[in-house]
């Protein structure tokens, strides 16, 4: 999924300015949780928060998260948006809330990285895992 | 050939604003090196989560790493309060952040253990009321590890 079908799914706003709109997406992750997004999310990922600061940036810069869409119309302040925008790390904003916007995203294709795994392969995975 | 590496940040302690930068800059390092992107990937996160234990719970301490050919190793000294029980503090789940922390969306107790999960090998130091030492390792030659 891109940016643009992004933006347009969620009814968002694009916050950084000067990034390329061309990037995609593979899989999708939401978490308020930065250690469980740095645990569980993967690379060329969208992430869904409710978090707002500086941290969320980073955490995404981390963990090579390509998009950061914050939900519920919260909105982050000029210095994280700045680090986004040197990160390269587009941040979006809707006004839906986290379950909608993900419902949203997910009845249009977009799945989390265990989307491929049932329940007992997926509780194996997270026994594996810890 | 001695291909190897060295460099250390400054880390200090409840500078929310700053945290995060030493493991940005690391990270950095090993991309102009050419490291593998899952490995620099796995590097990051580790040394995120253990920048971000001495800027919540320690006054100041040091990052520092080597890269040779084969091997990242990270070390990260704090001065702080220490772990009373590091078994514990290696349980999921298991955090003594207080509120302020959790409200950043750090303190969930998942930072040791996923700090363990990201790397070849963890070893953890610490004695209470002066500080924690925790060093790990990343081999560059291994692939099997790239979490799920």
């Amino acid at each position: 999924m891109n940016l643009l079908e992004i933006l347009n799914i969620l009814n968002a706003s694009l916050l950084t300015q000067q990034l390329p709109l061309q990037k995609t997406v593979d899989r999708a992750y939401c978490a308020d949780l930065m250690s469980d997004v740095l645990s569980f999310s993967v690379t060329k990922s969208l992430l869904v928060t409710g978090l707002t600061n500086a941290q969320v940036v980073r955490t995404a810069e981390m963990a090579a998260i390509e998009v950061i869409v914050f939900v519920q119309g919260k909105r982050p302040d000029i210095q994280t948006i700045k680090l986004a925008e040197e990160k390269r790390i587009p941040l979006l904003v809707t006004d839906f809330s986290m379950f909608d916007a993900c419902g949203m995203l997910y009845e249009r294709g977009l799945r989390s990285q265990f989307h491929h795994l049932n329940q007992e392969q997926f509780m194996t995975w997270r026994k594996e895992s810890s | 050939m001695n291909n190897s590496e060295e460099g250390f940040f400054f880390l200090t302690g409840k500078d929310f604003t700053n945290a995060g930068v030493a493991s940005s800059n690391l990270k950095g390092v090993l991309e102009r090196r050419g490291v593998r992107q899952d490995i620099v990937r796995r590097t990051a996160i580790a040394a995120f989560e253990a920048e971000m234990n001495v800027i919540i719970y320690a006054v100041a301490g040091t990052m520092k790493y080597r890269i040779t050919d084969t091997e990242i190793s990270v070390t990260i000294q704090d001065m702080g309060q220490g772990i009373p029980n590091i078994e514990l503090a290696m349980t999921e789940g298991y955090s003594t952040a207080p509120d302020y922390i959790r409200e950043m969306g750090f303190g969930s107790g998942m930072g040791l253990p996923n700090i363990k999960k990201s790397t070849d090998s963890l070893l953890v130091n610490s004695v209470v009321g002066e500080g924690t030492t925790l060093e790990f390792l990343i081999r560059l030659k291994s692939g099997d590890k790239e979490q799920a």
